[in-house]
């Protein structure tokens, strides 16, 4: 192997920075808690976890600059599925109340 | 295809065998090899995104149907643990992407002290962990004939009373996910320990750590479920 084909790593300093960004993240959505937003709490909690998981998928999950497309695919696919199971399912039972 | 392997492909993958002995035969070269190991990971983390998907769209329903319930046992948990946590899976997070750049660069020491120090940061998370349940176990939040919810949700000095039936509903939640998810820590501490012990006796080179990269993508995936656990066991329910 020559050495350095195509590889996805990155410098230490970039995952350190990663990493601090991530607990900079966990502290503003717990501080974000005790806040009253009203109905924006979980808004808020859930949009900076959706932040903090694609980050770790992308930088230390290495599928950003993944030299095969295919994996980018299967990643995809799966948050999208999951995405349909949970949309759907709260589709009908947040409207049932309707009648 | 019988041509190319007869003439130029032969070349090329005997080439190759000499120089990385971990390359199998049916692979066109070692990039090759470590991306389909890659997709076969991501094959059955995707199995895992949707077994813990299941209990997180169950959660959500129950917590939309009894919300009263859900916030008052959602504000039994401590945010301060459950932050402390987060921060200890984000850090052997970090350790680990540092494990396989370690393990990339052939650092045979540096990649069994990242992988020693993930594997304590597992057992920290696991150990407060344990604090937490020994907790629910005193005060009888655990379901079971022995359950016991007469806290009443405090909202500005007024109490509203809470059906523990429902209660008991949420630790059944809360239980059967961070449940799953430290099970999950477990085996991920097995397999970091292991991983460790191969890596101190070398079994790991520049050219083949493919072991390392997969478990340390399972590693993130754990890491990631708690980040969605966090917020929607700890913190979302604190107002209303």
């Amino acid at each position: 192997m020559s050495g350095h084909e195509e590889h996805s790593t990155h410098s230490q300093g970039f995952y350190l920075l990663i990493g601090a960004v991530l607990l900079i993240l966990t502290a503003t959505t717990v501080a974000a808690a005790f806040v009253n937003l009203g109905p924006f709490n979980p808004v808020v909690a859930l949009l900076i976890a959706t932040i903090k998981a694609t980050l770790v998928v992308l930088f230390f999950m290495h599928v950003k600059g993944a030299s095969e497309k295919l994996t980018g695919a299967v990643v995809v696919s799966g948050f999208f599925f999951l995405a349909i199971l949970i949309s759907l399912s709260l589709a009908d039972y947040m409207t049932r109340a309707w009648r | 295809m019988q041509d190319s392997q007869a003439t130029n492909g032969s070349a090329t993958l005997t080439a190759y065998d000499h120089e990385n002995p971990a390359l199998r035969h049916h692979f066109a070269d070692a990039q090759q090899q470590k991306n389909a190991a890659s997709l076969g990971m991501w094959l059955f983390l995707v199995t895992e995104i949707m077994f813990f998907g299941g209990m997180f769209c169950a959660y959500l329903i129950y917590r939309l149907a009894h919300f009263n319930a859900f916030a008052a046992g959602s504000q039994q948990l401590s945010i301060k643990l459950g932050a402390f946590n987060t921060a200890v899976l984000i850090v052997s997070s970090v350790t680990v992407v540092l494990a396989v750049k370690a393990a990339e660069a052939g650092k045979r020491k540096l990649l069994t002290g990242y992988l020693v120090v993930t594997v304590l940061l597992g057992m920290t998370f696991l150990v407060v962990k344990g604090f937490e349940y020994a907790e629910k176990f005193e005060k009888h939040h655990v379901p079971g004939p022995t359950f016991n919810f007469t806290d009443k949700f405090d909202d500005n000095g007024q109490q509203i009373p809470v059906n523990p039936k429902e209660a008991e509903l949420f630790f059944s939640l809360y239980f059967a996910m961070t449940g799953m998810h430290a099970l999950h820590m477990i085996i991920g501490c097995g397999l970091f320990s292991t991983l460790a012990v191969l890596a101190w006796k070398g079994h790991y080179t520049p050219g083949y750590f493919t072991p390392i990269e997969n478990a340390g993508l399972y590693w993130h995936l754990v890491d990631i479920i708690w980040i969605y656990l966090f917020p929607l066991l700890y913190l979302i329910s604190r107002h209303s």
